[in-house]
């Protein structure tokens, strides 16, 4: 037989009794229902779950500059300067896999406001871009500083939560001058609350303003230890450790003369920064940046092939192996589930072409008795299970989206519509027709013709 | 060689341990447009005779010969196809499709047909063969709106659709009225008479089978008399039984 004609047999063979066929593929609706509106509320909440845990930082990576070793004493990381505000400009710029980057330079100082004072667990020089890469682009108050604030290093902060409680009770701190090692700072905006990091530190804790301002006004220098170029530098402020040793302590190298650095000038690198912060596009991305930086960065620091690197990067790999198990086992949850249910609708199919197959007895003896071979009788019901299961599996798709629609208007749990679940559930029910329609299309093909014809 | 023709030809039934014979060695051949009246009393086998005619069952034993080809020793799909191009069946109790057209009813039997027609050449092929059993106004009712005649005459039509060389009625009139009855045996008549087909009708019941221009009697599995073509009646021997 030609398949659109076995379709329209087949077809024709279900409209004979339309109520028993529309009850049979309730079962798979509901089936492929449940798995649509599972899969679209699942991959909402899902992706729900992959932006918060990605707010906590899975997507950030940090870059820090290099080990400084003397005689075999290496000083860890971070002990030799050689991060600048360009770099971070350049990741941005040519690393396809990077969203964004920002400059971090570190304080740790107080902070005073009439009569109160704290000491913030983080005080960042940064650049606007750091709300973004920190995911803290919405404020609880007022407005984050601009690029314009960090090209004239304008005395502009924003402080966190805890920050704002310690010193304000209460009060808004919008316009208010905080002062930070005898500068005037203004608050132009408070961050919203961000709680404890994975490590129990308090992300509130915290105050941000241009780097620019933090570098030239605050510290003077980075907070990590000297810089030898930097030390004969022009801004001629001291550097951390000789804060720590007012005394001073004798130089290691002699003073150069005006004259000597006017006929040979050294490097001098105004600018360096203590750290980049940067974020990946994606978690999935992630392995992607950490190449594209570390191939940048060693071009841009002429650092030969043989030559180690002079700065770090590190990621949060324990954040990002917690966010893909999660959305992993999210996804196996749903699918066992998703089996389940179109289990249950197969059986149901199974059943009921099985009562078929018995109430048809004679109509499979007098079609055998006109020519039909086993195997056409055995197509024919088959094709006719799998259009109940196709025919279930279509409106249990529309059922499953519009249950989905409805869970997002009412109850406002983020779904995401998915097309693969669409197809899934296509092919899942065919196969289940298939799967659960052979053995009673086989039994009717196997009857005898002659008993057939005879059945009561 | 006949056009039909048996040879020796038994029938086993095994139920367990027990063998039923049905058939004993039965010999019987039919010409081209004959019109014979398979004759015997309810478990005389008769039915199951007609089952290895119409290509439904295969002989224990013994060989059968349709239109010169032997068909004792083909497969299950072999004689699917050889019912679907020779034999019509009519039934005693009609078997027509529920909720199914008179129309699409009779068309059925050619969705199997090898080549297969087209549906619009399926359909007035349908038509033309209602119409030629006198249903002409009825295409479209279902059978559950159509009297017993009317039903029977469908089912003689969806017979008659695939144009098969001969046609075998089991009873066709045995849940019908005498007056209705004559009707659908004059019909076999006609169709035997004008278009040659080879009717085989099987019947318990003396009047239905003297429209047959051939009576075979048979009894316990042995045919009686009639069994040969040509043979005239008188050379049969007595009725006995």
């Amino acid at each position: 037989m030609k398949g659109y004609k076995l379709l329209r047999t087949a077809l024709k063979g279900l409209r004979r009794n339309p109520m028993r066929a529309t009850l049979t593929t309730l079962g798979i609706v509901i089936g492929v229902a449940a798995v649509i509106a599972m899969m679209e509320i699942g991959a909402g909440s899902s992706a729900a779950i992959r932006k918060s845990i990605s707010s906590m930082g899975a997507n950030v990576l940090l870059v820090l500059p290099g080990t400084a070793a003397s005689g075999g004493v290496s000083f860890g990381a971070g002990s030799v300067i050689t991060l600048t505000p360009e770099d971070s400009e350049a990741i941005l710029r040519e690393c396809p896999a990077v969203r964004s980057a920002a400059p971090v330079v570190r304080a740790r100082t107080q902070v005073i406001y009439g009569s109160k004072n704290w000491v913030p667990f983080s005080m960042y020089g940064t650049t606007p871009a750091f709300l973004e890469v920190r995911d803290w682009t919405t404020l609880a108050e007022g407005e984050p500083f601009t690029e314009r604030d960090v090209l004239n290093a304008n005395k502009v902060c924003l402080l966190g939560q805890t920050l704002v409680r310690e010193l304000f009770q209460g009060q808004s701190p919008i316009g208010k001058e905080v002062r930070v090692k005898n500068v005037s700072f203004r608050v132009v905006g408070v961050l919203s609350p961000k709680g404890a990091n994975m490590m129990g530190m308090d992300q509130d804790d915290i105050l941000l303003a241009p780097w620019t301002t933090m570098k030239y006004r605050v510290t003077g220098s980075t907070l990590s230890n000297a810089n030898q170029s930097l030390s004969s530098g022009s801004s001629g402020s001291s550097n951390g450790l000789s804060n720590l040793y007012p005394a001073g302590q004798p130089s290691l190298y002699p003073e150069r003369s005006e004259v000597q650095d006017a006929d040979n000038p050294m490097p001098v690198r105004f600018a360096n920064i203590d750290q980049i912060m940067v974020s990946a596009t994606s978690a999935s991305e992630i392995r992607r940046a950490i190449q594209e930086i570390t191939t940048l960065l060693r071009a841009r620091h002429r650092i030969r092939d043989d030559e180690p690197n002079d700065f770090t990067v590190r990621d949060m790999t324990e954040m990002t192996n917690t966010l893909s198990s999660t959305t992993r086992l999210m996804t196996n949850l749903l699918l066992f589930v998703a089996m389940i249910s179109l289990l249950v609708g197969g059986v149901g199919i199974m059943n009921i072409m099985l009562v078929s197959v018995t109430e048809r007895t004679r109509e499979i003896g007098l079609r055998m008795a006109v020519g039909a071979r086993p195997k056409d009788i055995l197509r024919q019901f088959l094709v006719e299970s799998v259009l109940l299961c196709l025919g279930g599996g279509a409106m249990g798709i529309l059922v499953g989206h519009g249950g989905s629609r409805l869970v997002w208007i009412l109850l406002r749990w983020p779904v995401e519509a998915s097309p693969a679940a669409v197809l899934a559930a296509v092919l899942v029910s065919a196969s289940v027709g298939t799967a659960f329609g052979f053995y009673p299309a086989w039994k009717a093909s196997r009857l005898d013709p002659i008993d057939a014809l005879r059945y009561e | 060689m006949k056009f039909i023709e048996l040879r020796e030809v038994c029938k086993t039934y095994k139920s367990g341990q027990v063998s039923v014979p049905v058939l004993k060695g039965v010999s019987l051949t039919v010409d081209r447009g004959e019109f014979v009246a398979l004759m015997g009393a309810s478990g005389s086998g008769k039915s199951t005779l007609m089952n290895i005619l119409g290509c439904l069952d295969r002989p224990s034993s013994g060989s059968y010969w349709l239109d010169g080809q032997d068909v004792s020793g083909l497969s299950p799909d072999q004689r699917a196809r050889l019912r679907n191009r020779m034999v019509g069946f009519i039934f005693q109790s009609f078997n027509l499709l529920p909720r199914t057209s008179a129309l699409e009813n009779v068309a059925m039997p050619l969705s199997y047909a090898v080549p297969q027609p087209s549906e619009k050449e399926a359909r007035r092929r349908a038509a033309e063969m209602l119409c030629r059993v006198g249903l002409g106004h009825r295409l479209d009712h279902e059978p559950s709106r159509l009297s017993g005649g009317e039903q029977q005459r469908v089912a003689i039509a969806r017979a008659l659709v695939g144009r098969p060389s001969v046609l075998l009625a089991d009873e066709p009139t045995g849940n019908l009225d005498s007056r209705i009855s004559d009707g659908i045996l004059r019909t076999f008549r006609k169709l035997n008479e004008e278009d040659g087909i080879t009717v085989i009708l099987v019947t318990h019941d003396a009047q239905v089978a003297s429209y047959a221009m051939r009576t075979v009697r048979i009894h316990d599995g042995i045919i009686l008399d009639g069994g040969l073509a040509n043979e005239p009646l008188t050379l049969g021997g007595e009725v006995n039984g």
